[in-house]
């Protein structure tokens, strides 16, 4: 901003948050009357909120930030004690002044705590919380033994182990012995509910987050729990049959070992997973997700909590769709009029080609699903040369959720950095006409197959040199002088921008394959080559020069781009 | 065996649906009225329920699966309930529920009801028939049949062959 330009006004205060004294663990703090609830909108803040303010974890299954709360798996209980209050309807006073608390106790039996369920019980002023208390305790002992009653203890052969909260909760609170002697219910196992999803209904706490997530997330009633008492089983109408986008969030969402990945499960312990945290590539919306990989190898997707983007959830399709990133079809090898060859060969060759090439000669074809720093070099590229440059769209169905009708993770990477118009394939016509006139005599393609696009192999043809970067081979990358084997999204660092504007950045999980290199390392030599800029050899470097030269991006950094990104005009 | 609701019931129904505040409060009549007219409450009554009033499956299913007054499976024609609760257990109602069961080839030992393989008898187990002077009590279809013993019994049976 220049220093005439009008100081933008100040933000209007936000209101002042209405708060209540309560006391958790013995510590008094403020906290706010309401909070949000699943839908966000405010709500009584209830005793495990409070907690949080203090720090402290109220250990819980049902409850979940995001969906309405049930208050049935009892595993949040928490004595607690309130102001007692005298006949005359006064703050009953210790000696020292301080408000006497009553502790809630059971009204028939005076001397047993009356625990209350943290998830549904709103705070009351002067409320005191003994989330570490004896009495809670046991109410902890007492609930995780009633929810292990019939449960396997089949952890070894059980795919949650490691991030399941029976097993953390029984270590944290549980007791090691079970007194339980009678014969365990038996429950139907490996229930096929729908295409992706397999119930173990015996490891199953019946907290219904599933249910709650189906019906009130994702549309669809299609899960319920049947029959009574100790054989209640959760199951949908018919077998195979739950079966929406949204599914795979309930095995996310299932806080034991009941709801697995047909995908998933048995391929891997969680614990030998390495966490990376990235984007989902299959659509606009851009969910954050986390990848999971173990040497060098992509196991699962995961959604990342980020309530600017998707909240806690991902849909099935983004998060199956990794495979194709292992692929044994990979391009692999540098390829130079067919045959191997090596990046200094290449680079040295494209780049003198392109110093050379007359200005107007060369176009660039540049995929939106390039990172925003690749599409940055590339426009770099074009500026120099003169080059027409354009992408390609992408359209699918959306839906209401989270699925964007547009499949490109970066439509809007290419339009704040100039590779495309708002309209993508504007200048696809007139780089095919280019190109059958004998004006262009160069094309740069970078992750597409512009055969499918209007310009065919007849065309292709007619070019003196075809530059092509890609992931899997296709038939542009049969018809290229130059194939630069390029690297998956999960194999490197940069950033999208979503359809909202939301830009987000990715870490690298995997290594790519054989030669292949994430494009922005070769476009930045070739950009230095052809143009002589320097400055960015490393993707925090590139970031923040892109960030001073596109508008859009003006005052951003690459480590101050937080984990859920940050919004840009679009 | 197609599933097909008569007209006349299913105007029954519809008027029974007015009724309730919320079409879902129905639910149950539907179903008590399902079971009079077909014996059971098969997978198409389930999903003709749901259709009927705005439901999904799995939602009609959770109560047919809840009350164990609801069937599954079609009723055997004589429908013989021993009772087992308190007075009765002690009058030996379980040894009386043995005996049919034995008679009818069924295992005394199931917990759920058993119908012959030739669809003439069911026999089960039910709580408390309200004639708790006169126990043990069997409920057989409509009829209560009160100080049953195993003589009774038979002639229960030979009447329902």
């Amino acid at each position: 901003m220049s220093a005439t330009a009008t100081p933008a006004p100040a933000p209007a205060a936000p209101p002042p948050v209405e708060t209540m004294t309560v006391k958790v663990n013995g510590k008094t703090l403020q906290v706010p009357k309401t909070m949000p609830d699943w839908q966000g909108k405010p709500q009584p803040t209830t005793m495990l909120q409070a907690a949080r303010f203090a720090g402290v974890d109220i250990p819980h299954y049902c409850y979940h930030d995001k969906l309405p709360v049930a208050g049935n798996c009892r595993m949040c209980l928490v004595e607690f004690g309130t102001p007692m209050m005298g006949p005359d309807r006064k703050p009953v006073l210790n000696e020292d002044g301080s408000p006497k608390i009553a502790k809630s106790v059971l009204p028939y039996e005076p001397g047993t705590p009356r625990g209350a369920i943290a998830c549904a019980s709103p705070i009351s002023p002067g409320m005191e919380i003994y989330a570490d208390s004896p009495a809670t305790k046991q109410m902890r002992e007492a609930v995780l033994e009633s929810l292990l009653i019939n449960h396997p203890l089949d952890c070894p052969i059980c795919d949650q182990a490691g991030e399941c909260k029976l097993q953390e909760y029984s270590v944290q609170h549980g007791q090691a012995g079970s007194k339980f002697v009678e014969a365990k219910v038996h429950k139907p196992k490996e229930v096929d509910l729908g295409p992706r999803i397999v119930l173990d209904d015996e490891r199953c706490v019946l907290c219904t987050r599933c249910i709650r997530f189906t019906k009130d997330i994702a549309g669809d009633d299609a899960l319920g729990i049947v029959n009574r008492g100790s054989y209640n089983t959760i199951a949908a109408w018919q077998e195979g049959k739950f079966d929406n986008n949204y599914t795979l969030n309930t095995v996310d969402l299932c806080p034991v070992g009941a709801l697995t990945s047909k995908d998933f499960r048995f391929k891997m312990r969680v614990w030998f997973l390495k966490e990376t945290k990235s984007v989902c590539t299959s659509c606009g919306t851009g969910c954050s997700i986390t990848i999971g990989s173990r040497e060098g190898v992509i196991h699962r997707y995961e959604p990342r909590e980020n309530d600017a983007v998707n909240g806690p959830w991902m849909c099935d399709e983004g998060r199956l769709n990794y495979k194709w990133v292992g692929r044994a079809d990979r391009l692999k090898d540098v390829l130079v009029r067919g045959q191997k060859s090596d990046w200094t060969t290449a680079t040295r060759e494209i780049s003198a080609k392109l110093a050379a090439a007359p200005a107007g000669s060369v176009a660039i074809i540049a995929s939106a699903r390039q990172t925003t720093e690749e599409l940055f070099l590339l426009k770099k590229l074009a500026t120099k040369l003169g080059a027409l440059t354009d992408s390609i769209a992408r359209e699918g169905e959306g839906d209401k959720l989270l699925v964007n009708a547009d499949k490109n993770p970066n439509s809007n990477g290419a339009r704040l950095t100039g590779i495309a118009f708002t309209e993508f394939g504007f200048s696809l016509p007139k780089i095919a006409d280019g190109i059958a006139k004998g004006t262009i005599r160069t094309l740069i393609v970078f992750g597409e197959d512009v055969t499918k696009h209007g310009l065919g192999a007849d065309l292709l043809a007619k070019l003196d040199t075809l530059i092509v970067s890609e992931i899997l081979p296709n038939a542009t990358t049969a018809a290229a002088t130059y194939v630069l084997p390029g690297a998956a999204h999960a194999e490197k660092r940069g950033t999208f921008v979503n359809v909202k504007g939301r830009l987000q950045k990715f870490m690298k999980a995997v290594e790519a394959p054989g030669d292949a290199r994430a494009e922005w390392e070769f476009l930045h030599e070739l950009v230095f080559n052809v143009t002589g800029q320097n400055g960015f050899v490393s993707i925090e470097g590139l970031f923040n020069q892109m960030a001073k030269e596109v508008p859009a991006f003006a005052g951003l950094e690459w480590a101050k781009v937080g984990d859920t990104g940050v919004n840009v005009p679009i | 065996m197609s599933f097909a609701v008569s007209a006349q019931l299913e105007a029954r129904l519809d008027e029974l649906t007015t009724h309730y505040p919320v079409k879902r409060s129905a639910s149950l009549m539907f179903l008590h009225a399902l079971q009079e007219e077909f014996g059971h409450i098969s997978p198409e009554a389930v999903e003709w329920t749901a259709k009927k009033l705005g439901l999904q499956p799995i939602n009609v299913y959770e109560l047919v699966t809840f009350y164990p007054m609801f069937r599954q499976e079609p009723l055997g024609k004589t429908h013989v309930k021993v009772c087992r609760t308190l007075s009765c257990a002690l009058a030996g109602s379980a040894s009386i529920r043995d005996h049919f069961c034995k008679k009818l080839g069924l295992d005394p030992h199931a917990h759920t009801p058993q119908t012959t393989p030739d669809g003439k008898f069911t026999v089960e187990f039910v709580e408390c028939l309200a004639a708790c002077g006169t126990a043990p009590v069997v409920l057989v279809n409509e009829n209560l049949h009160e100080q049953v013993t195993t003589a009774k019994a038979d002639a229960i049976l030979a009447g329902g062959k």
